[in-house]
């Protein structure tokens, strides 16, 4: 017998284990690949249920609850963030009392008792030396951002009386001219004792003002006869205002698109306006059950975060009519101010029992250093999540929050009456001349005029 | 091989450059200069006659000579991939940006395209460096292959190929049926006297032998080589490699045959009361129990593409099953005697059966369709299908290896041929390897079929070499990603494509889960009134006044329509009236 077949007409696989298996125990695995689709079955199935394990551990993980920042004895009335440092902000309470914290360390730096009765405003120079407060006692106060010596007492760098109570104060970009509001929205300049101009349009008072952060001669500010009043700085006489069905209570520019800006409203509601086009807002925000507080936009513009008398705060994609979170805590009561910290990774929420609360962004976010692995997995998850989001699973699991059981009966209560009043127009259009009850949608309703 | 290689290197991309020249150093004479570097300044000299003083434009010029001598890529752009390597990477058919679609859709459209296009690419780009290429075997001229005997294949191949090839005389205990593991690495033999053994089988080590002092119906390997299923005379029993008995599941009796879906955790048994039952190996629960109603079911194949479950039946029926539907997905007639045996290829196109019509058929089950059949005189008890597509049959005590048989160029002369003494019980391709495993009466033998295996395969999923930190690692991951068996469905990529349900199918859905119809219309209810003013007559006056709202509409609007158009009508007639005047109008009153 022989046999008679060269290596050349036959070939058997053969594999040797020195190119697939690690020489010393040292190295690291050999891993071949094969991409062929055929070696690989199931491959959505597969990817679907990754997304479904990432989307349950993105719940799982979110915990947005970051450090509770206490001292202060009264509610906090208002927030501002330090103009050149991260780690700072500065806090003032309803006894007067401004407290500078430092985040990372979560403890407070200095004490001032700046007012007497409310501090109502702070906002922080553009180049974070100094910040300006305002009170109830009718004064603006200017402090430096360094502490005083060991043994020196605290003194304002400057102070200014006015006439009548304010209630609002912003600091320009790039000049040294700041804004109040109270009776009249004032500009002021930083060397001068009396107002360079004051704006009024047959208002009493006003609750807010800001400045455009990117056109930065522009103002706005809410008026307590429910309207949003916009002024040029370099002009005599405001420009227009739009006027609401309610109140708004503070406005917030968007930084990256200034021309659009939302507005925190009594009517549960917040909106957001372009300034092109006053008479329609191009959002209606809706989540709140009670009166909107304060709202601070991210500072890449794509979210915003609004604070509420119903005790919670929430997290809108700026062009969203829903609420993407919802925070809450069992402790915590109205939230009376709210801001984004400006790395766009923590939110700073001040409520009436005396506490400052900071909260994750992204409430299912690992803080601190990632490594390369933990960085991928973390996109690879949040693509996936997006990939299979309309699925019915995916999305019912992602949408979930819990939610206290006040305000699931007010948001309960709420649509029934919304449900209600729906069925009662229609029915005054049922039984009217057609054509005399016209049909409005959800974004008309709400504003009442635009004047010129 | 010296005949090809012209025309291949013509064939490729890479244009013939006109080989260069080192540039000129200054020992070498000007003489030896190439034409080309040559040129450029007799150009210049021309210049310089044309221009007398020229000595400031000298300088763009000598520049542009230096150019000249740098290096020029002689592969421009991107490396070209061929056709077929792209299409094997494609998936689905490319979106098209609908006609009026907006910006936004648009540019989601197009990115996600090139994102696809690009992951293709890169895909098909990888096959050049995939290390292994697949085994052949080619007779010479005039020579059939099938007549080349296997000890002849492992004389002639290297040391470690020809110990694939050897036999186990077992003759107590047989017939054996067998099962590799996924990474192939692995065998698992069980007589039908009651002997199971598991071996390592390329270095022939023994993890353990044992006897169930039973009948031994069929063996499976669970998701890893830690352990098995065996389907004894009664029950149905797990052990784990060193032969230690895990569970007894009782819940699954007189099992005949089982299939193992390894990427949804679920051991498939059929049994012969007519039961087909799942059983999920990751919790050890059992998932579906269906009553086949079909009598004895000692026929079943899995579908690797898409985990359906198919059974052959008596009355040359074959049915296709998921564990989420009770009756079969498909039943297809396909024989007209007992079918005996069938397999299903990976990438779960084609079906070869064999019936006790001695026939053996392959079907495109995609479309359910017959491609081609063939008669062999002794028909096929086993068959099974190699992973690069080489189909073996046991014809009697012979095996016979088909190649080419997927797709629809009828069946020819069998590609390889061994013949066996005893029955042929159980037929297995190993993984990868290029070795098909076979069980019978004497004892089980591995026989080597070049070119039946895999060459490449991918660690991350199954890996022969693996360690036993990574087989840990593995499976935490595959239990990570189990598939859930609600998933299991003819189609498994219809999971990622839109939902086109009609408003009234997805209402239907949406009423049934509810349990009540969120948008039906709530009847009226009349408040109850003071003052006497609810009496029933009242109430039944103020319900009369909404009643038949809609219908009251519908008629308003139908009358109004009505008049509109009868209107119109008159209108019509009346210009008619007028045009068709007569000379003796003016004479009526």
């Amino acid at each position: 017998h022989q046999s008679a077949y060269e290596s050349d007409n036959i070939k058997v696989l053969c594999r040797n284990p020195d190119d697939y298996v690690r020489e010393t125990t040292r190295d690291i695995q050999r891993v071949p690949r094969n991409y062929d689709p055929t070696l690989h079955p199931f491959e959505v199935p597969r990817e679907y249920t990754r997304a479904l394990n990432a989307t349950k551990l993105e719940r799982v993980f979110a915990k947005p609850f970051v450090a509770s920042l206490d001292g202060h004895r009264d509610g906090i009335s208002c927030i501002t963030k330090h103009a050149k440092s991260l780690s700072t902000v500065i806090s003032g309470a309803c006894d007067g009392e401004v407290k500078l914290w430092n985040l990372p360390r979560q403890e407070c730096l200095r004490t001032v008792q700046a007012h007497e009765g409310f501090v109502r405003g702070i906002c922080s120079r553009f180049c974070g030396t100094s910040f300006f407060t305002v009170g109830d006692d009718k004064t603006i106060k200017q402090w430096n951002l360094e502490a005083p010596g060991y043994g020196v007492r605290e003194e304002p760098i400057n102070t200014i009386l006015g006439k009548a109570v304010f209630t609002g104060i912003d600091h320009h970009q790039r000049e040294s001219t700041f804004v109040t509001c109270g009776q009249t929205v004032d500009i002021w300049d930083e060397q001068r004792s009396s107002p360079i101009r004051s704006f009024s349009w047959g208002v009493d008072s006003f609750s807010c003002v800001r400045y455009n952060p990117v056109e930065t001669e522009l103002l706005a500010s809410c008026a307590s006869d429910r309207s949003i009043v916009l002024y040029d700085t370099r002009e005599s006489a405001p420009l227009r205002k739009v006027i609401m069905q309610l109140r708004s209570n503070t406005l917030c520019w968007n930084p990256m698109e200034a021309y659009y800006f939302t507005c925190a409203n009594e009517d549960y509601n917040l909106y957001t306006y372009d300034i092109r086009h006053l008479d329609v807002p191009v959002t209606v925000h809706m989540d709140h059950v009670s009166a909107v507080l304060d709202v601070d936009y991210s500072p890449t513009g794509r979210e915003f975060v609004s604070a509420s008398f119903d005790k919670t705060i929430r997290i809108f994609p700026k062009d969203k009519g829903h609420s993407r979170e919802v925070y809450h805590t069992k402790r915590m009561q109205h939230v009376i101010c709210v801001r984004w910290s400006a790395d766009n990774k923590y939110v700073l929420s001040g409520s009436d029992e005396m506490n400052i609360r900071l909260w994750k962004a992204n409430a299912s976010e690992k803080l601190g250093l990632l490594s390369t692995r933990e960085k991928a997995a973390a996109h690879y998850n949040k693509k996936l999540i997006e990939k299979f989001q309309h699925h019915p699973q995916v999305r019912r699991i992602a949408r979930h929050r819990h939610l206290p059981g006040d305000i699931l009966k007010q948001k309960r209560e709420q649509r029934e009456m919304k449900e209600a009043r729906r069925r009662r127009e229609q029915n005054v259009r049922k039984h009217s001349k057609p054509g005399s009850v016209p049909l409005l949608t959800e974004k008309e309703k709400h504003v009442a005029a635009v004047v010129e | 091989m010296s005949a090809v290689m012209p025309e291949l290197l013509t064939s490729t991309h890479v244009e013939k450059m006109k080989k260069k020249k080192p540039p000129k150093r200054y020992w070498e004479e000007t003489e030896n200069t190439d034409q080309s570097q040559r040129r450029p300044e007799e150009e210049e000299g021309k210049a310089g006659q044309n221009q007398n003083e020229s000595t400031v434009k000298e300088r763009p010029l000598k520049r542009k000579n230096d150019e000249r001598l740098e290096k020029k890529d002689p592969f421009p752009g991107e490396a070209p991939i061929p056709h077929k390597q792209l299409q094997k990477f494609q998936r689905g058919e490319k979106c098209k940006v609908p006609a009026g679609a907006r910006r936004r859709l648009k540019e989601a459209i197009t990115s996600s395209e090139a994102m696809s296009e690009h992951a293709q690419k890169q895909a098909a780009r990888y096959d050049l460096l995939l290390p292994e290429d697949a085994g052949f075997l080619e007779g010479d001229e005039d020579e059939d292959t099938n007549t080349i005997s296997q000890d002849d294949i492992a004389d002639a191949v290297d040391i470690t190929s020809g110990s694939k090839y050897f036999s186990l005389h077992l003759s107590q205990f047989g017939p054996y049926r067998l099962d590799y593991s996924r990474t192939g690495r692995h065998l698992l033999v069980g007589g039908k006297k009651g002997h199971v053994a598991c071996i390592d089988w390329q270095t022939k080590d023994l993890m353990c032998e044992m006897n169930v002092m039973e009948t031994v119906n069929d063996v499976k390997w669970l998701h890893t080589e830690a352990m098995f299923a065996v389907a004894q005379k009664r029950w149905l029993y797990i052990y784990d490699s060193k032969g230690v008995e895990l569970h007894c599941v009782k819940k699954f009796n007189d099992v005949l045959r089982m299939q193992f879906l390894p990427y949804h955790f679920l051991l498939a048994t059929a049994s012969a009361t007519g039961f087909l039952q799942y059983l999920d190996v990751s919790v050890g629960k059992e998932v579906a129990a269906i009553c086949t109603k079909m009598g004895r079911l000692d026929v079943m194949a899995q579908n690797p593409h898409n985990a359906v479950i198919h059974l052959g039946h008596p009355n040359g029926t074959i049915s296709l099953w998921s564990p989420n539907q009770k009756e079969p997905l498909v039943k297809m007639l396909c024989h007209r005697g007992a079918v005996r045996s069938l397999t299903v290829d990976k990438t779960g196109t084609y079906m070869v059966t064999s019936g006790l019509d001695r026939k053996l058929k392959v079907y495109d089950i995609r479309a359910f369709k017959p491609l081609h059949s063939c008669f062999l005189p002794a028909g096929a008890s086993c068959l099974s299908l190699s992973q690069r597509g080489l189909l073996s049959a046991a014809t009697g005590d012979i095996v016979q290896v088909y190649q080419n048989i997927l797709g629809s160029s009828p069946v020819s002369k069998p590609y390889m041929a061994h013949r066996l003494r005893g029955q042929i019980w159980g037929l297995a391709y190993c993984p990868f390897e290029d070795v098909l495993g076979i069980g019978h009466g004497e004892g089980f033998t591995s026989m080597i079929v070049p070119g039946a295996g895999e060459p490449n395969f991918d660690a991350l999923d199954t890996n022969p070499f693996r360690s036993y930190e990574q087989r840990q690692e593995w499976e935490v991951k595959a239990l990570l990603e189990k598939v859930q068996p609600e998933l299991i469905g003819l189609h498994p990529e219809q999971l990622s494509k839109v939902d086109q349900a009609s408003f009234e199918q997805r209402h239907k859905e949406q009423v049934e889960a509810l349990g009540f119809d969120p948008l039906a219309k709530v009847k009226f209810k009349p408040k109850t009134k003071k003052k006497g003013r609810s009496s029933a007559g009242a109430i039944e006056k103020r319900k009369r006044k909404v009643a038949h709202e809609d219908q009251r509409d519908e008629i308003r609007q139908s009358v109004q329509e009505r008049t509109e158009r009868e209107k119109e009508l008159k209108e019509k007639s009346n210009e008619k009236k007028l045009g068709n005047k007569s000379t003796l109008d003016r004479f009526r009153k």
